[in-house]
Order: structure tokens, then sequence, then C-alpha cells
């Protein structure tokens, strides 16, 4: 059982989110994770004000009860199926990461110049949080879904306008890592 | 009561793929724009590949859901603009953030506290978002 504490492969990865898609059709939903973010939207009262949140939420809480498996879940790999959640990244990347001012490129799961609780006091890593959240949330909605609604079920059912957004994700992703992080970081 | 467990189970399901996968790694998808490793190509390569014959078979032999209903592919709505300007604002912020909305609530789960921020912040993003519908092209 040793595997399991080891990160998976991809071929592993890939099945299991096809899988996961699967489950979620075959039970009469579809799987698509940023809608969940117009439905807090809408519980937390914007349908009172803006048209495009009224809707009856009720019929997308089974997406919400998806969502809570998923912090579940995140507890229970993080805690319990990891002894050591590093990352091996390419040496590039850890190079060119330590050039922008990341020292533990892979050392750990998440950059801690962004993700440790010393982030709450520092404007920089908050704005930076605060920026990219923003946009994936309205980037998001815009283009009608996100990695899981556009990547993988549109792009499965062979949707133009998902490949369209799909394309889009990697223009933005690209821009940013090449041409706005050597000006942030 | 007993689909409510069937949608939580799935949805551990996914947050423990999404962590053990380490597509929830910040680090992962800032390697992953500098094409510098295979593996997040891997992934969603092998979930599309999968997912495609997955689909094209429910559609070619009229599978029923597990509840014996009809399963329906819903189109999405044709258009150039929202999709190419939602998809680059949602690429910029992907490779910002290094998170989307599925591995957020992981990365929360996993005890990373300052997701929370971004979570917020992609709340406030899709509420906006609703204020300037009608004054985007769509």
């Amino acid at each position: 059982m040793d595997w399991i504490y080891e990160p998976w492969p991809w071929y592993i990865s890939g099945f299991m989110i096809a899988l996961i898609m699967f489950l979620l059709i075959m039970v009469g939903k579809n799987f698509g994770m940023s809608g969940n973010l117009r439905t807090i939207c809408t519980i937390c009262g914007s349908g009172r004000k803006v048209d495009f949140f009224k809707f009856d939420w009720k019929a997308q809480r089974w997406n919400l009860i998806v969502v809570l498996g998923a912090i579940i879940g995140g507890f229970i790999a993080n805690h319990f199926l990891t002894l050591e959640a590093t990352i091996a990244l390419n040496p590039n990347t850890i190079a060119d990461l330590q050039t922008l001012g990341f020292e533990n490129a892979g050392e750990t799961y998440m950059p801690t110049e962004l993700f440790s609780s010393s982030v709450f006091t520092d404007i920089k890593s908050l704005l930076v949080l605060v920026i990219g959240g923003f946009l994936v949330g309205f980037g998001a909605r815009y283009a009608g879904g996100c990695t899981s609604g556009h990547a993988i079920s549109g792009l499965s059912n062979l949707q133009l306008p998902s490949l369209i957004a799909v394309i889009g994700f990697f223009v933005g992703g690209l821009t940013m890592i090449h041409l706005i992080f050597p000006l942030i970081f | 009561m007993k689909r409510t467990i069937i949608y939580l189970l799935i949805g551990i399901l996914f947050g423990i793929t999404m962590f053990k996968s380490e597509a929830a790694s910040w680090f992962r998808i800032y390697e992953m724009f500098r094409f510098e490793a295979f593996h997040m190509y891997g992934i969603i390569g092998t979930a599309l590949f999968l997912g495609l014959v997955t689909i094209q078979v429910i559609k070619r032999f009229k599978i029923k859901s597990f509840y014996g209903e009809k399963i329906h592919f819903p189109p999405k709505q044709k258009s150039f603009a929202r999709y190419a300007f939602g998809g680059i604002l949602f690429g910029l912020g992907w490779a910002l953030a290094g998170a989307c909305p599925g591995p957020m609530f992981t990365l929360l789960g996993a005890g990373f506290l300052p997701i929370l921020i971004v979570i917020l912040a992609s709340i406030l993003g899709t509420f906006v978002y609703g204020l300037l519908k009608d004054r985007l092209p769509h």
C-alpha cells in the first residue's frame, strides 16, 4: 500500500478524472466546478440586485455537496494519504522559480511565499491572491466554465466553444507566466 | 439522502484525486505553462481521451443514467467573444493564483488557509461578472 503515499502518476489521475465525470453523468449531473461560485453568489443574496443570480439555487445543491466532498478529499489526501508533500518539478522550473524569489520551489506542495500564513500581512502576496482569484471567478463565468467544465466536459463532448475557451485559458496562462511574472516577481 | 451521499463520495474522490495528482499544486500549474513537464498534459490528455470515448459510447448506445433517465448533453451556446475573452481572463488568473475552481476547495481542506482569499476573490469576480454581463461582448 506504499504507493498510495506517493504522488499519483498522470495516467491514474487522468483515469480518475474521467471516472468522476462518468459517475456524475450517470447520476444525471455534469462535471463543472465554477458554477458553484455563481450558486454561492445567489445564496449570499445577489439575486435581489442582479438578474444573472436570480435562479433556483436549490437545483444546484448537489454540486455544492460535490464541493464539500472536494474539501474533505483534500483533508484526507493531505493528512492520511501523504507523508511528504513535495513536488518533483523539472530542475529548470526550480531554477527559474528561484531566480524569481521562490526559494523552496518544489520542496513544499505550495509556495510558502504565497500560501503560508504570513501572506495575511504581506500586501504584495495578498494582491496576487486577490487578483488571481478575481480573474478566475470573473473569467470562468464570462467563458461559461472552467477547466472541468470546458477542458474536460466540453472537449469530451466535442464542443467548439470549449476549444475556443481552452485556447483562451492557455493564451492567458502563457501571457501571465512569460510576460507578466517577470514584472511582478 | 442516498443521492446526497453519492455526491459527497464523488466529491471526496475528486478532492483526493486533485491533491494526489498534484493538479492542485501551484508549482505544477507554473511548470505546465513553461512546458517543462508532461505531467499536467498527461492528466488532462488521459481524462480527455477517456472522457471522449465514454461520452461517444453513451450517445451511440443511448445509455440511460443509473436512475433510468435519459442522459442529455446540452450544447454550449455558439459564440466567439465570450469564450475567447473569458478564457483569456481565466487563464491569467489560473496562472497567477495557480488554482482553478475545483482544486481551490481541495486546498482549503488540505489546510492552506490563504486559499480562502482566492476563493473569496473568485466569488467576488463571479459577482462582478454578473453586474457587468449585459455590457460585455458575448
